[in-house]
């Protein structure tokens, strides 16, 4: 519950702080309409569309409307997925709406105690602290490996969570000890002729939980010919943070960042997420009003690519030789990747250069899975159910093999895999291990 | 085809398709629009030169009254003349005379092919004369779309095709049909262009080459838009033979105004989207804006034209209305309204102003 004081702060709050130019940039045309996943979903609801936010969001600033639970219920609805901005013919940067609004609603508003604590410590005391996320993953791996895991599902006790969180629990990919965790590289040599001198953006998630996911991001570029620089003192992109309402501690995570990469003298910084590298892009505007910070986060931005599109660049598919057994390969957009970085073309092309991988493109592969961050477990509802039609285009595909390019668009297709029962039949992989595991 | 009024326009397009008919209004919002939508505006589309409006394939209606009655009007007949036309008053009214529940549609067979082509000129009245000689030379292409000089500017810098921005229009010509026919008058076309001194003809040899030549256009609103935060697009129409004079009088009256108009819009059927880029906040430009407006309907008039080629009065233009119909025309459209909606429930405030003349753009 938001209380009547609270609801004025924020209402003041969006008067001083909403772009007002980005909000009249709406002419209210309906193009975004067909794209948004979460308007299609509600039943063609107008107060879940782009156009309906942002008409909500204006009405918030003009004193038209009350920011009550139905306006905070309209913007905790919408996925972030960005859909809405390629296809918008006035150029409105929808996502920085959001995000600001989402901050505005946070910071002014007192969360229930249980939230306060849980947010405390995920925002403060965990992403934060690349140890510390490590520990976290340490006891998940403990859990895992310890025999816990039988334990906890044996009894039932994961029948107390929603549906989609006791799903999600069983598929979450082996936890790496903390061994492997710990013992990183800071610079690897091409291995094949060196052409490139790059950044690698490691990930706070990437590198734990994904820790094979990231080595084998490496080994890809080495074979590229290119030589990677691993910098130590690069933390979380604050992603999470930024969509959740929490822009200055993301402000600070992007000013380390932004450091951690300065001097490196390389051509590139190379990221494997594509939530984390549409974040990573947007740091000119998270830091558009820091006059120490501004030009070099441009200067960061400008090196952001995906490992995707380097890879298609440099010809990798074309110079190393790509084989899997006869397989349908069907790929899902993440959708900070392709409507943020733009990248749509090349891991496609990637796919389709793996000799015995038989591409099927699904259709509607640009619409968002309905993963989003933490979506899938605080929107459950909203999320299952567009998960719902994204696992029955990937079934019209006849895939066994479902590719995407983010760890959060990857677990949930493999949750999908898991509630739909077909886990003997399909897997549900990263771009980059599908593409090592190819390599002769 | 039988729909119900949610069905989105392009739905229906690409069901038709899928079964080798075609059902040509293609308004520019096809993606979202919807039938009832299109149908309780009349709306238009790039193919309405040669393949007419909404109107034109609107067989039969159910209709909710306001008094709750429900009544079927036309039917799946070529022929029918029982009683007043209802279909036809329903087409374009606005949702002030009852709600549209089903409707039955005309479908027609779909064209075997389509060619592309683009023309550039130095001289408006150049590419106006392309415009009526293509007809008098009894060729109806699907598509004659038109674009001015300000509008070939504001694309080019925004999408940078290499369109010459000092080009005082450019016109984009679709013809569909029987290959051998699409090419005898793709070819007289073509023709027609050179000979009025067109700087530039280029027809598409593929699909791809195709859609190229069709970016000016489908970017024109964008580029337009991106230029301020508020974009407002109107839709004066005249007759074909005034076009040229009808967009020179309209850059005559944004100078008057110092306003930015860009005019783009269907040069075969006349109707022009004159858009300005402005920012509502500005009170005393938008009052400009307004008058600026008000003048561009006279002159539309004026001119044998009209106040909407298809996007409808609803209230921004309710106040114009009279300078179309005179009052006498007013009268009897509002003894129709009284008579099937006496309560005023249905979409009150649209099409009828309270009082004349006031107010295209500024709000309360
Ligand atoms: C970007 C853009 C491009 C456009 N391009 C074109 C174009 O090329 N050609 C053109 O002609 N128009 C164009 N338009 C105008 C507009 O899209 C059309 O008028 C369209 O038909 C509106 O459909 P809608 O479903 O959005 O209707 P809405 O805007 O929802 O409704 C329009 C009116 O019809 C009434 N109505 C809707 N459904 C019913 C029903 N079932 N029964 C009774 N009344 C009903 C509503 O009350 C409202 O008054 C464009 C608009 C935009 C924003
Ligand atoms: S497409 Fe853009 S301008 Fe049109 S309604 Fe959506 S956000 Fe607004
Ligand atoms: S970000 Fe995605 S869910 Fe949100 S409004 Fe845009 S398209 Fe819809």
């Amino acid at each position: 519950m938001t209380t009547v004081q609270e609801q004025q702060t924020i209402q003041t709050e969006f008067k001083n702080r909403m772009n007002e130019d980005e909000l009249l940039n709406c002419m209210r045309c309906g193009f975004c309409l067909p794209s948004c996943p979460t308007y299609i979903e509600s039943g063609f609801k107008e107060s879940h569309s782009p156009r309906g936010r942002i008409a909500l969001m204006k009405a918030v600033v003009d004193g038209l409307i009350e920011p009550d639970e139905d306006f905070e219920k309209s913007l905790n609805q919408c996925l972030g997925c960005r859909a809405c901005e390629p296809v918008c013919p006035s150029g409105v940067n929808y996502g920085h709406l959001l995000e600001e609004a989402r901050d505005i609603i946070n910071q002014n508003k007192k969360h229930s105690l249980p939230v306060r604590t849980v947010r405390k410590v995920v925002f403060d005391g965990l992403f934060p602290h690349q140890n510390r996320m490590r520990t976290a993953m340490g006891l998940l791996g403990f859990y895992q490996r310890s025999g816990l895991q039988k334990v906890a599902r044996g009894t039932g006790i994961m029948k107390l969570f929603p549906e989609s969180l006791a799903t999600m629990e069983r598929v979450l990919p082996k936890v790496p000890s903390m061994k492997e965790m710990k013992n990183r590289p800071e610079f690897l040599p091409a291995e094949a002729p060196k052409t490139k001198r790059v950044a690698f953006f490691t990930g706070c998630l990437m590198d734990t939980m994904f820790l094979e996911t990231n080595n084998a991001t490496m080994k890809l570029l080495q074979l590229a010919g290119c030589e990677i620089v691993i910098p130590k003192g690069q933390n979380c992109c604050g992603a999470l943070h930024g969509h959740s309402g929490e822009k200055s501690g993301s402000k600070d995570l992007a000013r380390k960042n932004i450091q951690a990469f300065e001097d490196l003298d390389v051509d590139y910084i190379i990221t494997n997420a594509g939530g984390c590298g549409a974040f990573l892009v947007d740091y000119d505007h998270l830091l558009k009003d820091d006059p120490v910070w501004k030009d070099r986060a441009i200067d960061f931005k400008n090196k952001i690519k995906d490992i995707t599109q380097i890879l298609y660049e440099v010809d990798f598919h074309k110079k190393v030789k790509l084989e899997l057994p006869y397989q349908i390969v069907t790929y899902q957009d993440s959708c900070h990747l392709r409507n943020v970085m733009k990248t749509a073309a090349a891991p496609r092309a990637l796919l389709q250069a793996i000799e015995g991988a038989d591409y099927k493109e699904m259709k509607d592969a640009d619409r968002c899975c309905g993963s989003a961050g933490i979506y899938n477990i605080v929107e459950s509802e909203m999320s299952m159910q567009i998960l719902d039609y994204k696992m029955e285009q990937t079934k019209a595909t006849h895939a066994t093999t479902v590719v995407s390019a983010n760890p959060g668009c990857l677990l949930q297709m493999k949750l999908g895999i898991e509630r739909e029962g077909l886990s003997d039949k399909m897997r549900a992989v990263h771009i980059v291990d599908l593409l090592q595991e190819a390599v002769k | 085809m039988t729909v119900q009024p949610g069905a989105i326009t392009l739905d229906i397009i690409n069901m038709a398709e899928a079964n080798g008919l075609f059902y040509p209004p293609d308004p520019g919002s096809m993606k979202s629009s919807t039938i009832g939508g299109n149908i309780s505006e009349n709306s238009g589309g790039l193919r309405g030169l040669k393949y007419g409006v909404t109107r034109d394939y609107v067989m039969g209606l159910e209709i909710v009254l306001a008094n709750g009655d429900i009544i079927r009007t036309g039917g799946k007949l070529a022929k029918d003349v029982a009683g007043y036309d209802l279909t036809r008053l329903y087409v374009g009214a606005e949702g002030t005379l009852g709600i549209i529940t089903e409707a039955i549609l005309k479908l027609v067979p779909k064209p075997e092919t389509k060619k592309t082509m683009l023309a550039l000129y130095e001289d408006l009245e150049a590419a106006a004369r392309t415009v009526s000689k293509i007809i008098a030379n009894r060729i109806i292409p699907a598509t004659l779309e038109f674009l001015d000089q300000p509008t070939i500017a504001a694309v080019e810098d925004y999408v940078k095709i290499g369109l010459p921005t000092e080009a005082k229009a450019v016109l984009l010509i679709e013809q569909d049909g029987s290959p051998e026919q699409v090419d005898r008058d793709i070819l007289k076309i073509e023709e027609i262009c050179k000979s009025e001194q067109a700087v530039s003809v280029q027809v598409a040899k593929t699909t791809e080459e195709a859609e190229a030549l069709t970016t000016a256009r489908r970017w024109a609103l964008s580029a337009i838009a991106r230029i301020k935060p508020t974009t407002i697009l109107e839709d004066a129409t005249v007759p074909r033979s005034e076009i040229a004079r009808m967009v020179r009088a309209i850059n005559e009256i944004g100078a008057k105004y110092n306003l930015q108009i860009c005019t783009f819009g269907h040069s075969g059927d006349g109707n022009l989207h004159p858009t300005v880029p402005t920012d509502a906040r500005n009170r005393e430009e938008m009052e400009r804006v307004e008058k600026a407006f008000e003048e561009i309907f006279i002159k539309a008039v004026e001119f044998g034209g009209t106040i909407t080629g298809e996007h409808g009065v609803g209230v921004m233009k309710a106040p114009y209305l009279e300078l179309k119909l005179g009052e006498a025309g007013i009268a009897a459209m509002k003894a129709i309204k009284a008579g099937l909606d006496p309560n005023n429930i249905m979409n009150p405030g649209k099409m009828f102003a309270k009082d004349t003349r006031k107010r295209v753009v500024v709000g309360k």
